[in-house]
């Protein structure tokens, strides 16, 4: 039975690269070494239903979806994207680099907003490493040498199953070869996880207070725990004190970082403040801090929107180049603003991810979903247009948590086109409608 | 056989001794040659001053760069240079260009192009890293690029020194080349990276590296030594320790000494020192700190093993990016500002703070001097290669600043004479009368950076060279640069013709064409080492993946997907 | 009726069926809420029964489970259509709707659970 070895896993942002996938008449049979996201992920197409055919509403939000042809659908795409004033491109997280570079193309020639799902994840981690920088290292870095790790507002057990044994608590490395032994844990959590029942510490904070319980921790770094009161977020100052006294005591601390940080109160402020930490623990200590990526590529996304266009999110070519200014120019608030009049998504499903009012607003617009799946999107969407799966039906590039590009590979064939293919072909379309040549 | 003749124009060739004459530039099919046939296309250049392609030794534009540009989305709407820098939206031709320190790819290859640049070399990039760069290099228009792959404070290179095993480490250094597809050897404040792992440095090449029993002095001279017995085109390209620290001077000439036991394998260098301007100060402390490029360049124009860049200030903002962990620290918590790091396991260290330059500060005044001392002190100039450290001293976008700085010594007094009185006592420039001209510029951005890298199709005019020209709006026979200085320096940013490959991609100062450049990168591996010395090279490195790496071995290496327009250069094995 | 703070957040099988969004085991993972013994046996509700979760900017109806280890006055509901009817939609100037630490009140109910297409279609206005 062929198996193809040292498998890149395209679920989440640890970018596994070790799994070992048996391929049989063009079926995945089996995948080693995978944690219960990538085996589904990657085993997903044999498991449950895939959007079969390009389908495209032909009365409105309230008729049917209906079979059509990949020229009927990509056709209808493009000229939906032309006859909008204000159209957006939103997702492409899950899939490739060279995808998304055609994606940025396409919402540059259709002047276009442009976003990835980190509007819903990790966007404040942007907007704090603008405000105080990213302090960072490689995960093999973290695995050598760190021998404190803190997860803050992030759930490893459940959102990054390997992370532990890969990279963090349990990984044995150069400087820490008896892995968990030498290594202690601290978890910030509102909730007892599923991640904090192994902790050294738990500093179980009250929801939205991880702001005032980073400034604790810089006032005790700095020397001034005198003017902490006896609570802090919640958590008796002995507790905070223990936790600040690990840090001091570490001699390499990493701080994983989650929507716990980025999606409560405070936003980006409490990412900013971390970063400050780290720099104010790092006149005596090594110390750095690695988001906690959901989507196995929203890395990459940001690398190449920065690379092509300047920015790693919420760009907006109307202009003609891009515009940036999240808070106005991210899809949340446009959608809500009611201000675009078309939407594009691929790679990602804002329908299952987007709060209420968001999707609202998605059913009274034309709407494109360019996707392996269907999904809530699809309820909303005008246009559905199959993809090929990224990292299992095509190769391509994409960035771990870390910044790491891995190259994925291409498992078995398929007849569906990839989301580059696809993407490739609207733009052809998008310019011979513009009058601007089919090349 | 697109064949074109360039006609009329006043020729800067130095590496053939062409020096400001008349002669005809004959191209074919992207190449230099010695004629063409009747129905070439004529390009008129109307007496104006014609010199190879630009070619940039030392610039940090790919790969961290990145990480730049998500720090500081002020820098993208930042238009200090108007056509060079900023937001310009999209054309029927061009991608939307923005940023002046950090631009986005395509406006890096516009805006060299402009100024009649047409090879780039990325100072510094990991092998592991090395993918992203290389789609980053994918995405820079119509310019060739190299890249220089980070080995200073590397485990594999550390440890094969300490044990004394040369074989090994010469395999090793062929083997990252080939996985980076990379072109030379780069050591960053060799060992100090290790050590910032641990949050520590080195403060001289003598110093302990903390996890293995080797010195920087040790890592400069054993790389040396096997980049030459690899008979690499590039010597090896150090930044040396304590860069930017009053007082670095004796580290600095303790460095140049170290290397004159090197004996090179070719007809170029030992070793290149870059920016050199961060590496020349006296003194004990800022209070004190002055310039010592007069040390420096007297150890300079009496040896010959070296060469260097200057790592030139420009006033402004700029964005400093480094290899240099622990120094990037330093500058954050000086300046209270933004500062990003990155430990790249078992490979190097890495940070990025943003910073600003102002001439009414002495230590910024007395830095701008260093590097044009340095430049004007040298006596040869194949021994100078004019940089800014793109963009630690200054934006590339400045570069005819400070080509015109170096020309006109009337601009420098004017700047001089803006700096506050403490500057005045630390700087030599005020009494520096030397204006280069037009021949001694042409090696100093060309032919001496070409020569250095050992790329023989770049860096002059003679038949078999690339087609790379550049054609600018001055006619040297009749301007003084010295007192019109500011009409040169806006020529030499927009130039009249670029032409890269045979092709005329700028015309007038605008883009007119964007091919896409190649990638040079050395194969010392296949040829130069032996069947028995990979096995056993391969047979570590699969240990060491396993032990310590967080990706698999299979996966490492930059697939060919990612170097579609390869040159692959094989040195003659030994 | 109690007074909560939501919380939304990622669980591994919400995670696994992420790909099988119209299926019952997404449903399964998705379409519930937690909270501890002690606020469950306050609400007179059993493990499975329907709650009516409510915020300033929606209702759902989701059947209730138990996290032992919650502290009072959380309610959790693992990310996906069912959380998002009700988190807060004010990115606060910064792009970042507000999907942890929405008030919301926890109540008894008879209502069914909306599966996921009878959910969205709740959004054609």
């Amino acid at each position: 039975m062929p198996v193809i070895k040292d498998v890149v896993c395209t679920f989440c942002g640890c970018l596994c690269d070790d799994l070992e996938v048996t391929v049989e008449d063009n079926k995945i049979t089996k995948v080693g070494k995978a944690c219960k996201l990538g085996r589904a992920k990657t085993m997903g197409m044999f498991l449950h239903e895939r959007i079969e055919k390009p389908m495209i509403r032909k009365n409105g939000k309230d008729s049917e979806l209906e079979e059509c042809s990949y020229d009927e659908a990509i056709t209808k795409a493009a000229e939906i994207l032309v006859a909008a004033k204000r159209p957006i491109s939103y997702g492409w997280c899950s899939t490739s680099c060279e995808a998304i570079e055609k994606a940025v193309v396409l919402a540059e020639e259709t002047g276009s907003l442009f976003d990835s799902t980190a509007n819903v994840c990790h966007g404040p981690s942007a907007l704090a490493t603008q405000e105080k920088g990213a302090p960072s290292c490689s995960l093999g870095t973290a695995k050598n040498y760190a021998d404190l790790i803190i997860f803050w507002g992030c759930n490893p057990v459940h959102a990054h199953p390997r992370h532990q044994t890969r990279y963090s608590t349990m990984a044995k490395g150069a400087f820490t070869p008896n892995g968990k032994k030498d290594k202690k844990m601290i978890v910030v959590d509102p909730r007892n996880t599923d991640t904090a029942k192994k902790a050294d510490l738990l500093l179980q904070l009250n929801p939205g207070t991880d702001y005032v319980l980073v400034e604790a921790l810089r006032a005790i770094v700095n020397g001034h725990a005198d003017v902490l009161p006896d609570e802090i977020a919640g958590i008796p100052k002995a507790t905070v004190m223990e936790a600040a006294e690990m840090c001091k005591a570490a001699k390499f601390t990493v701080i994983y970082f989650g929507m716990g940080v980025t999606q409560t109160r405070g936003r980006y402020k409490s990412g900013d403040n971390v970063s400050s930490l780290v720099s104010d623990l790092s006149q005596t200590n090594k110390v750095v801090m690695i988001p906690m990526r959901g989507h196995y590529n929203v890395t990459g996304f940001g690398q190449v929107a920065a690379w092509e266009a300047g920015f790693p999110m919420a760009l907006d070519f109307s202009r003609g180049v891009a515009y940036y200014n999240p808070g106005e120019t991210g899809t949340n608030d446009v959608l809500m603003r009611r201000e675009v009049d078309a939407f594009i998504t691929g790679a990602a499903d804002p329908g299952a991810h987007f709060p209420q009012e968001s999707i609202k607003y998605l059913y009274k617009i034309p709407a494109i979903q360019v996707d392996g799946y269907a999904n809530p999107t699809t309820e909303f969407s005008d246009v559905v247009i199959p993809a090929a799966i990224a990292g299992v039906e095509c190769e391509g590039t994409a960035y771990r948590m870390d910044s790491q590009p891995i190259r994925m590979k291409k498992l078995i064939e398929t007849t569906f086109k990839s989301d580059e293919e696809i993407l490739t072909e609207i733009i052809a379309k998008v310019r011979e409608l513009k009058g601007e040549g089919g090349a | 056989m697109a064949e074109m003749i360039i006609k009329n124009g006043v020729v800067y060739d130095p590496k053939n001794s062409v020096d400001g004459e008349k002669n005809e530039i004959c191209i074919k099919d992207g190449k230099i040659v010695d004629n063409v046939g009747a129905g070439a296309k004529v390009l008129d250049a109307e007496g104006c001053l014609v010199m190879p392609g630009g070619v940039d030794g030392h610039t940090h534009c790919a790969g961290k760069i990145n990480t730049a540009r998500i720090m500081s989305p002020h820098d993208m709407r930042y238009s200090p240079i108007p056509g060079l820098s900023g937001p310009e939206p999209r054309t029927k031709l061009l991608r939307p260009q923005v940023g002046y320190n950090t631009p986005n790819t395509h406006a890096i290859g516009y805006r060299y192009s402009k100024l009649g640049y047409t090879t780039i070399a990325e100072a510094a990039i990991t092998p592991m890293m090395a993918r992203h760069m290389h789609e980053e290099f994918e995405s820079i228009p119509i310019l060739d690029k190299l890249a220089l792959v980070l080995m200073g404070s590397n485990w594999q290179v550390m440890q094969y020194i300490q044990d004394g095993d040369s074989e090994m480490l010469k395999s090793y250094m062929a083997w990252a080349l080939l996985a980076s597809r990379g072109y030379g050897v780069k050591i960053v404040n060799p060992g100090g990276g290790s050590n910032w792992t641990w949050g520590k440095n080195v403060t001289g090449i003598d110093d302990k590296v903390i996890d293995f029993d080797v010195t920087p002095a040790d890592i400069l001279i054993g790389l040396a030594e096997a980049n030459e017995a690899l008979n690499l085109p590039h010597s090896i390209h150090v930044h040396c320790n304590n860069l930017g620290v009053p007082g670095n001077l004796p580290t600095t000439l303790d460095t140049m000494k170290l290397l004159e036991r090197v004996k090179a394998s070719q007809d170029r260098q030992v070793m290149h020192l870059t920016h050199m301007q961060f590496h020349s100060y006296t003194g004990t402390s800022w209070m004190d700190f002055a310039s010592g490029s007069d040390q420096i360049a007297d150890y300079i124009n009496k040896h010959d093993h070296l060469t260097f860049d200057m790592g030139q200030m420009i006033f402004g903002p700029a964005m400093t990016m480094t290899a240099d962990g622990p120094t990037e620290y330093r500058n954050a918590r000086m300046f209270d500002a933004k500062w990003s790091n990155y430990d790249q396991e078992l490979e190097d260290a890495g940070g990025i703070v943003p910073l600003a330059y102002t001439p009414q500060h002495f230590a910024h005044a007395t830095m701008w001097s260093i590097g044009l001392e340095l430049a004007l002190l040298v006596k040869d100039p194949w021994k100078v290669m004019f940089t800014t450290d793109n963009p630690n001293g200054g934006a590339f976008v400045n570069y005819p600043e400070g080509q015109v700085l170096l020309m006109s010594d009337k601009k420098r007094q004017e700047v001089i004479a803006g700096f506050p009185d403490m500057t005045m006592d630390r700087i030599s420039l005020p009494n520096i009368d030397r204006e280069l001209d037009w021949g001694e510029m042409t090696v100093m951005t060309r032919s001496m950076p070409a020569k250095m890298l050992g790329l023989e199709e770049k860096g002059h005019l003679g038949a078999g060279a690339d087609a790379d020209v550049a054609i600018y709006d001055v006619k040297p026979d009749k301007v003084d640069v010295s007192v019109e200085h500011e009409a040169v320096k806006k020529a030499l940013g927009f130039a009249k013709y670029t032409i890269k490959g045979g092709e005329i991609v700028v015309r007038d100062g605008d883009i007119t064409a964007l091919p896409k450049g190649k990638v040079y990168w050395v194969n010392a591996y296949e040829n130069g080492i032996v069947q028995t010395e990979k096995d056993r090279l391969i047979t570590d490195l699969e240990e060491r993946f396993k032990k310590y790496y967080s990706m698999q071995f299979s996966n490492y290496m930059v697939e060919d997907a990612y170097v579609p327009r390869p040159v692959e250069v094989r040195p003659e094995v030994a | 009726m109690i007074e909560t703070i939501l919380i939304s957040a990622r669980t591994i099988d919400q995670g696994a069926t992420l790909e099988e969004k119209t299926s019952q085991a997404y449903f399964d993972a998705a379409a519930y809420c937690e909270l501890n013994e002690g606020n469950l046996e306050a609400l007179g509700v059993s493990v499975d029964q329907n709650v009516k979760v409510a915020t300033a900017h929606g209702v759902v109806v989701v059947p209730a489970k138990i996290d032992k280890r919650l502290p009072d006055d959380i309610v959790f509901i693992p990310m996906g259509p069912w959380a998002n009817a009700i988190v807060d939609p004010d990115t606060c100037g910064c792009g970042m709707p507000g999907f942890k630490g929405v008030p919301a009140t926890v109540e008894a109910t008879a209502d069914p659970v909306l599966n996921m297409k009878d959910l969205m279609a709740t959004y054609k206005e």
